[in-house]
């Protein structure tokens, strides 16, 4: 038996009996939360079909591979896999655009490829810092950030490294 | 605009790349084959994100997001101490930090935008240490289930689509410490400037 194979059936189950103790309408909160996970597909589907047709054209026309090979000797060095070098460089800018650049090396590698994990770790524990970064800043009404964009993009940075690793470590 | 230099950008550099390979009937067969894969793709994806955007709101609604807020709280303390000063402030941090640990990015944005707000009363428009230390925190997500990864993953058809969430805890925590660290480190040699 796999273990992780048990995270799904027992947060389900655990999950639905804490919040029938607490008195939640689980039935009905379920439902809801279903309709607002579809909202958010509606709201992704536009921008994931706008840069698929670019990803994808991108990776066609050879560009990919190319920018994989410039990066791929800098990457090595910190143990990242070339191939993700798009994603890195698109992460901190669009969330849709690195969402659609996973998908796309998720499924060219499959996902359960060493390549098709890392990707997928990326996405899930990375931000879209400069978005993040504009919106915070920009509602608070600071000009001068300081030291906030490179210790984000540091943060980032170790987020790629540690992805590689963690994938490494745990899937050898 | 970002967006749109980056697309242009990606389209035009598939066209002349595609012309100097001689690759440009596999550029054009992938422009069509992207966008049809992309709305293949988010059918394939719904259900698994529909049932855990429901098992979140079931979560939510418990009070397990007031539960994980109460145990940053003394986190939280330590690491902005002026800003938790006030106690509207970090109310609305402990909620910010909790939503984005459940990945509720709608509910998290507000409540960090609220106590950035605060804590930037009297900055004078300059980013102060803790202002920057927030931002880094919000940059670098924490998040307990990826519900949209996972759900990439069971649409590109993995056999275990959540058994990359112990790599996600790991790699997240270490990416939040080395921007935290960062941020320390940063704030010292930088000055205030």
């Amino acid at each position: 038996m796999n273990l992780s194979s048990l995270i799904v059936p027992l947060l389900l189950c655990a999950v639905a009996i804490y919040a029938s103790g607490k008195k939640v309408d689980v039935y009905a909160a379920l439902t809801h939360g279903a309709e607002e996970g579809l909202s958010v597909l509606l709201r992704i589907v536009p921008a994931l079909v706008a840069l698929l047709t670019a990803v994808s054209m991108f990776r066609a026309s050879g560009a990919a591979e190319l920018l994989t090979a410039l990066f791929a000797p800098l990457l090595e060095i910190v143990g990242i896999p070339a191939e993700t070098a798009p994603l890195l460089l698109i992460r901190p800018v669009s969330g849709s655009g690195a969402l659609a650049i996973g998908t796309d090396l998720m499924t060219s590698h499959g996902p359960d490829s060493y390549i098709g994990r890392v990707a997928a770790v990326m996405l899930g524990s990375t931000e879209t810092t400069f978005y993040t970064i504009a919106v915070y800043f920009g509602s608070a009404g600071i000009r001068r950030t300081r030291h906030a964009i490179p210790a984000a993009l540091a943060a980032d940075l170790a987020g790629f490294a540690a992805s590689a690793w963690a994938v490494r470590l745990l899937f050898g | 605009m970002a967006m749109t230099r980056i697309w242009t950008g990606m389209v035009t550099a598939a066209l002349i790349c595609g012309l100097i390979t001689g690759k440009i009937d596999a550029v054009s067969a992938a422009a069509m084959e992207g966008a049809q894969t992309a709305v293949e793709l988010s059918l394939s994806m719904a259900g698994v994100l529909c049932l855990w955007s429901g098992v979140m709101e079931i979560m939510e609604r418990c009070g397990i997001a007031a539960g994980l807020a109460r145990l940053f709280r003394p986190v939280l303390r330590r690491l902005l101490p002026q800003a938790a000063k006030d106690e509207e402030t970090l109310a609305a941090l402990t909620a910010n930090v909790s939503a984005n640990l459940l990945g509720l990015g709608n509910a998290a944005t507000p409540l960090g935008i609220r106590a950035a707000r605060r804590m930037a009363v009297g900055c004078g428009g300059i980013a102060s240490d803790e202002l920057c230390m927030l931002v880094v925190l919000n940059t670098a997500s924490i998040q307990l289930l990826p519900t949209t990864i996972a759900s990439v993953r069971a649409a590109a058809g993995s056999a275990t689509p959540f058994d990359i969430l112990p790599a996600v805890w790991l790699s997240s925590v270490l990416s939040v410490v080395a921007g935290l660290c960062a941020a320390k480190l940063l704030s010292r040699t930088g000055g205030k400037r």
